[in-house]
């Protein structure tokens, strides 16, 4: 049976970043908890930066150089916080880069630049 | 064995068992369930089946005083008890590389599962195994991009990717089937796929389909910022169209095509998995005919030699059931077969079916797909199961939803994340997966829609193929 037209909702297009950009933003606690993440897979830590109209290219402005070997999540906190201060109309995402796949097993926009 | 010529006929076993043999890291092995006539000893059988599908023939001929057979021939140098069947059992068989041609898929099967497969001796006969030697597996080329680089390309890391067949699947204008892509791709899915029927039917030609899904894959790419695809379906009538078609949807700007491997054969697959290479394409690969060959539990191929071979030959994306879906599937089977499809190195696993220890050296591997009657209430199982190096693919469960295609794409699209995100938080999905959907549905209409709308869906039939197992 057709839904009656009253029930339909219209569901608009929204620009989005790619993994976890259909939640909504992750708290302070959740980012923490994929860092731990991060870190307990034995993956590095990277931070990246891009203005807005440039976000759909593959690369973004690295911030400094990925965290190799880094274990602390306050380490890794104070970095986002000293990128996003640094770049405040910037996207800043945070990934973990894992050496055996050769591949990103966690990548995710932090913090939206407002552009 | 004597140099002397003697005409007639010869028991298999004089010259094709040899347990004593020790097989060597070139050998390509593979392992039968064998369900012989009755009153025909086990190693008769045996030796009958390495005899037919090497170098033997029914009767001693001259000629075979000219060459080396001991060099050439294939060897059972095994025979054990198939759990919980008293009349099967297994032959592990023993091949010498040379036996095949190099990158030869298409040479292999020939020989193992040609004309032995109608031998009057045995009743039933199924290959359950091969393992290829890592020396033949450098001749193969393989995947044309593998998980990394489409990972790469698409720019999707760290989850599943999630896909819609459109529907219904026969008889829609092109016009009309582009828009069904449009709607699931704004809607938050990476890839809509072509049904392995849609070829290029008078309904619907292949280059109006293009042409209309090139604008939707790309109008949706530029509105949602994210990287899109459609598979285009080649498979073609013959290779000169596959190629053609091939050919206009890289002109379209397209980043992936798809093809029907068993239906249009090895020999055109592993031709197109090359083409995509040379040309950076990805490959995604449907298997329709698969269950008439490997759901039989006792005769036939089973289907984890056809995704090996299909690893072989080439693709980037492979249909493997869904264990909780519409469709066929026990769990520890699909388990390890998908390990053969993703993984460098797999270990002999008789709880997974895995009869030999398979090296795949650098070898890319290839995405799991997960398609056919699923629906967000599968998300956490199918997450717990498959991990990140799949694609999950809902069809009804994305175009039946009460809002459409959209609403229903970005149905499923919160639940995969969702799960990820709880997982990577150390929850347990499969026991947590209620709570985990209703938490994430408080902040989308479109997943509590989803969620009333397909609550009291389940597929639960036995399954028919099931592992041997004590």
């Amino acid at each position: 049976m057709m839904t009656g037209t009253h029930e339909l909702g219209d569901y608009q297009t929204t620009p989005t970043l790619e993994t976890f950009s259909f939640l909504p933003k992750l708290t302070q606690q959740e980012v923490e908890a994929q860092i731990n993440y991060i870190i307990a897979q034995g993956w590095t830590p990277s931070i990246e930066h891009e203005h807005p109209s440039r976000a759909f290219n593959h690369y973004w402005t690295m911030w400094k150089l990925p965290f190799f070997g880094e274990t602390s999540l306050d380490r890794v906190l104070d970095e986002l916080e000293a990128c996003r201060r640094s770049y405040p109309d910037h996207h800043v995402r945070l990934l973990g880069y894992d050496t055996y796949t050769q591949s990103q097993g966690v990548c995710f926009v932090v913090y939206e630049g407002r552009g | 064995m004597s140099n002397t010529y003697q005409a007639g006929v010869k028991e298999y076993r004089e010259k094709y068992w040899t347990p004593d043999y020790v097989p060597l890291d070139t050998d390509l092995l593979a392992c039968f369930k064998v369900t012989g006539q009755p009153g025909v000893p086990n190693e008769e059988v045996a030796a009958a089946v390495a005899a037919e599908s090497s170098t033997g023939t029914w009767s001693t001929v001259w000629s075979e005083y000219l060459t080396d057979l001991e060099y050439y021939k294939g060897r059972a140098y095994r025979i054990e008890d198939v759990p919980g069947d008293p009349e099967a059992f297994y032959v592990f068989i023993a091949y010498p590389i040379d036996l095949f041609e190099e990158g030869s898929v298409v040479n292999v099967l020939t020989s193992l599962v040609g004309n032995v497969f109608g031998f009057k001796a045995l009743r039933h006969l199924r290959l359950e195994d091969i393992r290829f030697p890592i020396a033949y597996i450098k001749t193969c080329m393989g995947p044309p991009s593998g998980i990394q680089v489409e990972r790469d390309k698409m720019n999707k890391y760290g989850r599943p990717l999630l896909g819609a067949t459109i529907k219904p699947k026969l008889g829609l204008s092109a016009k009309n089937y582009g828009r069904a892509v449009y709607e699931c791709l704004r809607g938050g899915l990476d890839f809509t796929k072509d049904d392995e029927n849609v070829n290029c039917q008078p309904f619907m030609r292949w280059q109006n389909r293009f042409e209309f899904v090139a604008e939707a894959v790309l109008k949706s790419q530029e509105e949602t910022g994210e990287r899109k695809g459609h598979y285009l379906n080649v498979t073609a009538a013959d290779p000169e169209q596959m190629y053609e078609r091939a050919e206009f949807a890289k002109e379209l700007g397209q980043p992936i095509i798809m093809h029907d491997f068993l239906t249009a054969g090895f020999t055109a697959n592993t031709g197109l998995a090359k083409w995509c290479r040379k040309n950076g394409m990805l490959l995604h690969i449907h298997r329709a005919m698969h269950g008439v060959i490997d759901r039989h539990p006792k005769h036939g191929i089973h289907f984890r030699v056809l995704a090996k071979c299909l690893r072989l030959s080439g693709g980037d994306h492979l249909h493997t059931g869904t264990v909780v879906g519409k469709l066929e599937g026990d769990r520890n089977a699909t388990l390890g077969f998908v390990d053969q499809l993703r993984e460098s190195f797999i270990p002999e696993d008789r709880a997974r079916g895995i009869f030999f220890d398979q090296d795949w050296g650098s070898m890319p591997g290839v995405f799991a797909v997960a398609s056919g009657g699923i629906h967000v209430w599968h998300m956490p199982a199918l997450l717990a199961i498959f991990g990140d190096d799949a694609v999950f693919q809902f069809g009804g469960g994305t175009q039946g939803h009460p809002w459409g295609n959209a609403a229903g794409a970005a149905a499923n699209r919160v639940a995969l994340e969702a799960c990820v995100k709880a997982r990577n938080e150390g929850r347990e999905l499969e026991r947590e997966a209620k709570e985990i959907l209703t938490e994430a549905a408080r902040h989308s209409p479109e997943l509590a829609i989803a969620m009333e709308t397909w609550k009291e869906i389940k597929f639960e039939f036995d399954t028919i193929d099931k592992l041997d197992v004590k």
